[in-house]
């Protein structure tokens, strides 16, 4: 593609994103460009389209396509126990607080297929929490939603939540929660009691509930500064007293609006607890 | 005007991407970003073996950070980097492609639709295929392609496929890259 043709291509994404906002409500025009445009590109491959627009023709008019180019657009890369070291602090940082409450409500926003909740209810059920815990798990894409929802997943990648979980302090083996079968693996259902999987949109929705924890890593990377401090915003006022925020390690409050309204809990793994408001 | 360079490395690249940055002159100061494939090795004691050579400034890429003058920026352990329009870098928990995450794809593929034909892409040694396909890219889109010789470099795996599938501008010796990297920039 030469130069003239992709300038012509930024005109043909602009409009791709504001006909699927326009169509179906979704809108992506505040996510990162360039990973937006790697996505389009691989599914112009994928699909043999020779363009956006053509692309865009098909968004438009056929629904089935539209869901798979919605699925092409959402974060679906995720793992049990990501980030062993954040777990532990975790235990160590926030797992005394969250004791010294009658009850503990959690959103765990942008959850996917589900692996970061089930990680997180694992966590609690070994401090003893996961009775007095309510846990909403939300995200847009609802197919992914429903596979959060089984708690199934394949048996091969039970090798790297395993060491994941060892890593992160777990106190038991992975294994004690699922049961295999044909290469599948199924989570306990005692582990998704106290969890509601709903459809909550970050950049559409509001706040739907006060809540003591966020859990939101990995997602604000892949939106512009503009929509990160929208989102951020939401967490706050969803946010009690002295609630907690935890992001992904590469992210950030630093350059945000709400920097000043947190203290840092610990700066490498990204977990913040916001601050009384003060008037 | 050269406004941005990308390089990417895989196997012997802790060696070759520090001969290419600290063979560059103190004036020269165009913003460099960098895919390493460094697998198990601590990327922050690497970093700060480089910092202790270069007069460059260091760091490990930051979310959203702009990219500035006289300094090298490297893809943090298990995140894609990437180059948006507004100059500014974005990281990913994507799929790893090639294998790899981060994967030099990404990066000069983002790159080249950033950066246009103001960047250079630098493709050094490695025993994989990553880069070959974002190197193309670069190319389409004006950019100025550099691989390092293969039959030179410490392993040729990569700099050769990315010769058959790109066809880049020069294909050159380790030690002849940085000079060729300053004279590109004075060219425009």
């Amino acid at each position: 593609m030469n130069q003239n043709n992709l300038a012509t291509e930024d005109i043909e994404l602009d409009l791709l994103l504001q006909a699927v906002n326009m169509k179906y409500g979704y809108d992506f025009r505040n996510y990162s460009k360039a990973h937006l445009r790697r996505r389009i590109h691989q599914r112009l491959k994928l699909s043999k389209l020779s363009s956006v627009s053509e692309l865009q023709g098909k968004v438009l008019w056929e629904k089935d396509f539209y869901r798979i180019f919605l699925q092409d657009l959402s974060i679906n890369v995720t793992e049990m126990f990501r980030d062993p070291d954040f777990y532990r602090l975790f235990r160590e940082k926030v797992v005394p607080d969250l004791r010294t409450y009658a009850h503990i409500k959690v959103w765990l926003a942008g959850c996917s297929s589900g692996e970061e909740v089930y990680s997180l209810a694992i966590l609690l059920k070994e401090e003893n929490l996961l009775n007095k815990t309510q846990i909403y798990a939300t995200d847009f894409n609802k197919n992914v939603l429903e596979k959060a929802r089984q708690g199934i997943y394949t048996k091969r990648d039970m090798e790297l939540f395993s060491k994941n979980y060892k890593e992160a302090g777990g106190k038991g083996d992975l294994s004690d929660y699922y049961t295999s079968k044909y290469g599948s693996v199924l989570f306990d259902k005692s582990l998704s009691k106290n969890i509601v999987f709903a459809d909550h949109n970050l950049v559409t929705d509001g706040v739907f509930a006060e809540v003591n924890l966020v859990f939101c890593r990995n997602v604000l990377i892949y939106f512009d500064k503009v929509l990160q401090n929208k989102v951020l915003g939401l967490f706050s006022e969803s946010l009690t007293k002295r609630g907690f925020l935890c992001l992904g390690t590469k992210e950030s409050l630093r350059f945000s609006d709400y920097e000043k309204k947190y203290d840092i809990i610990d700066k490498k793994m990204k977990i913040y607890k916001k601050l009384p408001v003060t008037k | 005007m050269i406004k941005a360079i990308v390089m990417g490395a895989s196997f012997g690249g802790m060696e070759s991407v520090k001969k290419v940055i600290t063979g560059l002159p103190s004036d020269f100061k165009i913003p460099i970003a960098v895919v390493l494939h460094i697998g198990n090795n601590n990327i922050d004691t690497y970093m700060s073996l480089l910092q202790r050579h270069s007069h460059y400034k260091v760091k490990e890429s930051e979310e959203k950070e702009s990219l500035k003058e006289q300094t090298v920026y490297f893809a943090p352990p298990n995140y894609h980097l990437l180059i948006e329009e507004d100059f500014t870098l974005s990281l990913s928990t994507d799929e790893k492609v090639n294998f790899s995450r981060p994967a030099i794809d990404v990066l000069f593929e983002t790159a080249a639709w950033s950066v246009k034909d103001n960047l250079i892409g630098i493709l050094l040694t490695g025993s994989n295929n990553d880069g070959a396909a974002g190197l193309q890219t670069i190319k389409e889109n004006g950019g100025t392609t550099i691989v390092e010789n293969p039959e030179t470099a410490f392993a040729k795996t990569m700099p050769e496929t990315a010769i058959k599938l790109s066809n880049p501008d020069y294909i050159l010796d380790l030690q002849d890259i940085p000079a060729k990297i300053i004279e590109v920039s004075k060219m425009q």
